[in-house]
């Protein structure tokens, strides 16, 4: 926790007092100042905007379609189930460098570079984990639901949203926060698919920012780099029951 | 009798898996094999794509040492990061799952840092180990201990990255509890019964039930070492000299940098081969030592 803290303390002073020595540890009086300087010297409002519209385009679409995906599995029975759900769990060894450069010249080719697009398009179809994830939850729903549904003419579909969908809470949680924060923090994905600075997400942003400061300007990159965190910080303060009691219910045993 | 009628029920399955088939399609299948095709060719941009045959393996057998420093980093960074991270990862979810005051608090600090991880955690760790103005070396000043360089110095720019990853093991922890908690409560109690002392049922209980989530996390663990990038791009830039070139970062400068397609392609396949062998036989191996009650889906 130190290094957070000190990011913290620091992001709060005026350059001059953060190396003095004996060092300051609480940072009084506290200057602000810090947060709109950093926040004006490149378009940070812009690179927040644009790693929100990822962030949340892309975690919607994975968790609902992991969802579907996850359901098709856990509740029917058709040929080829268990190649295709092991084919499924065979793409998370796969390193996502090897599909890199392929996916990246695809996208050169109908000429999404430097959209938000790939960013996002790729996650609309789910993720292998988040499938995995979901499709254990949602075996231990009792078939029994599903069955006096059935006889009372619900749709398979209406089965997944009414009866799977709200018992799964705390697995859909999880997995939609997994998403987030690995959106939130994507670096490599903006790094080859963006090129001008206003499609940077934080993440580039940020990068962009110490590469043009590097050694200097400690308070102000303190003050980016916290505000950088503050969204995720936040939502897994809010979440954090949920999210490890999601961890805990969906187990780890395959 | 062959029904040459699809009924909706036959066909419904599909529709529910097909997001993720067709995205496993565009995105993963079809790019693997165009990236094995490209990993045979010269594909630079500058000049129009041609077919080399093993050119680019060969290349990078015996034209490239910087492929064998990038994996001997990795080599030397899981040494260090696998053990200490899992050992210590062990330890602080062995503490938590005491019923101690203020579990669910300090489970949170432990996490939290494992999701913020990324480009600001790395600005923040550079300065930490800066060797003038960083935090680490002003502390150890005050006990009169000069640091060292760290990340401007070859042989402490690795370990500074090993000390970092360490910061991240919240996701390891979690996993940890939520094994620990698992563990039936009866088995303690009749082992207690039986005369077993704290050590006895660690070592005969506790650790036997944790292993199929020891070998989940070294699986990732492994997996995850060959594809660093984040905070070796950020914090070292693979340097000083190539001390912290990891695989991916080699892997980057030849595809971004170099604009080489093809041959980062075949640096593509080649990691993935490596990731491969290495899941293989922890698989195999994993047959010797994790137990798994009951059944196995």
């Amino acid at each position: 926790m130190v290094p957070f803290l000190w990011m913290v303390r620091s992001s709060l002073m005026r350059p001059q007092d953060i190396f003095s020595v004996p060092a300051i540890i609480v940072p009084w009086p506290v200057h602000l100042e810090n947060y709109p300087d950093f926040w004006n010297s490149l378009p940070f409002g812009r690179f927040f905007a644009n790693t929100a519209i990822v962030t949340f385009t892309a975690t919607i679409g994975l968790t609902l379609s992991s969802a579907l995906v996850a359901f098709g599995f856990a509740r029917f029975r058709f040929r080829g189930r268990g190649f295709l759900f092991l084919l499924v769990l065979a793409t998370m060894m796969l390193p996502k460098h090897v599909t890199l450069l392929p996916t990246f010249l695809l996208f050169r080719s109908i000429g999404w570079i430097d959209t938000l697009l790939p960013l996002i398009v790729p996650s609309l179809f789910g993720s292998a984990f988040s499938v995995f994830l979901l499709r254990q939850f949602f075996l231990t729903l009792p078939l029994e639901l599903d069955e006096a549904a059935r006889i009372d003419g619900a749709s398979s579909f209406r089965i997944f949203w009414q009866i799977a969908v709200p018992l799964s809470k705390p697995a859909i949680a999880t997995v939609a926060l997994f998403a987030f924060i690995g959106h939130w923090n994507e670096f490599l994905d903006p790094l080859i698919y963006l090129s001008s600075m206003e499609n940077f997400t934080v993440a580039l942003g940020l990068r962009f920012f110490v590469s043009q400061y590097s050694g200097t300007f400690w308070e102000l990159m303190m003050a980016a780099s916290t505000a950088a965190m503050l969204p995720i910080v936040i939502v897994f303060f809010f979440t954090q029951r949920t999210f490890i009691r999601g961890v805990a219910l969906t187990g780890i045993k395959g | 009798m062959p029904r040459l009628r699809l009924r909706w029920r036959d066909v419904e399955p599909y529709v529910f898996i097909s997001p993720f088939m067709i995205g496993l399609v565009v995105f993963i299948i079809g790019p693997t094999f165009a990236s094995l095709v490209l990993s045979f060719m010269r594909f630079e941009f500058v000049r129009p794509p041609e077919f080399i045959g093993f050119d680019n393996y060969a290349e990078m057998f015996a034209g490239d040492p910087k492929v064998w420093i990038s994996l001997w980093n990795t080599v030397y960074y899981m040494t260090g990061h696998i053990p200490l991270g899992m050992a210590m990862a062990f330890f602080v979810a062995l503490m938590l799952n005491q019923k101690v005051w203020g579990q669910a608090l300090f489970r949170t600090m432990y996490y939290l840092p494992s999701v913020t991880a990324s480009v600001a955690t790395a600005i923040v760790w550079s300065w930490v180990f800066n060797s003038r103005f960083g935090l680490l070396n002003n502390f150890l000043s005050l006990f009169g201990i000069p640091g060292p360089q760290w990340l401007a110095d070859t042989r402490f720019a690795m370990p500074a990255l090993i000390i970092i990853s360490l910061w991240g093991m919240g996701s390891t922890i979690v996993i940890f509890l939520a094994a620990l908690q698992g563990i039936p409560e009866s088995l303690y109690e009749s082992s207690s019964i039986d005369g077993a002392g704290r050590i006895r049922r660690l070592w005969h209980i506790t650790i036997p039930m944790m292993t199929p989530a020891i070998f989940f996390v070294l699986i990732i663990q492994i997996v995850g070492s060959f594809q660093v990038f984040t905070n070796a791009f950020i914090i070292t830039a693979g340097g000083p000299g190539d001390a912290t070139l990891f695989f991916v970062l080699h892997l980057y400068n030849k595809a971004f940098v170099a604009l080489r397609l093809g041959y980062a392609s075949a640096l593509a396949w080649l990691l993935f081969v490596i990731v491969l062998v290495f899941t293989i036989t922890q698989v195999v191996a994993a047959r010797r030592w994790v137990y798994y009650e009951g059944e196995v889906t």
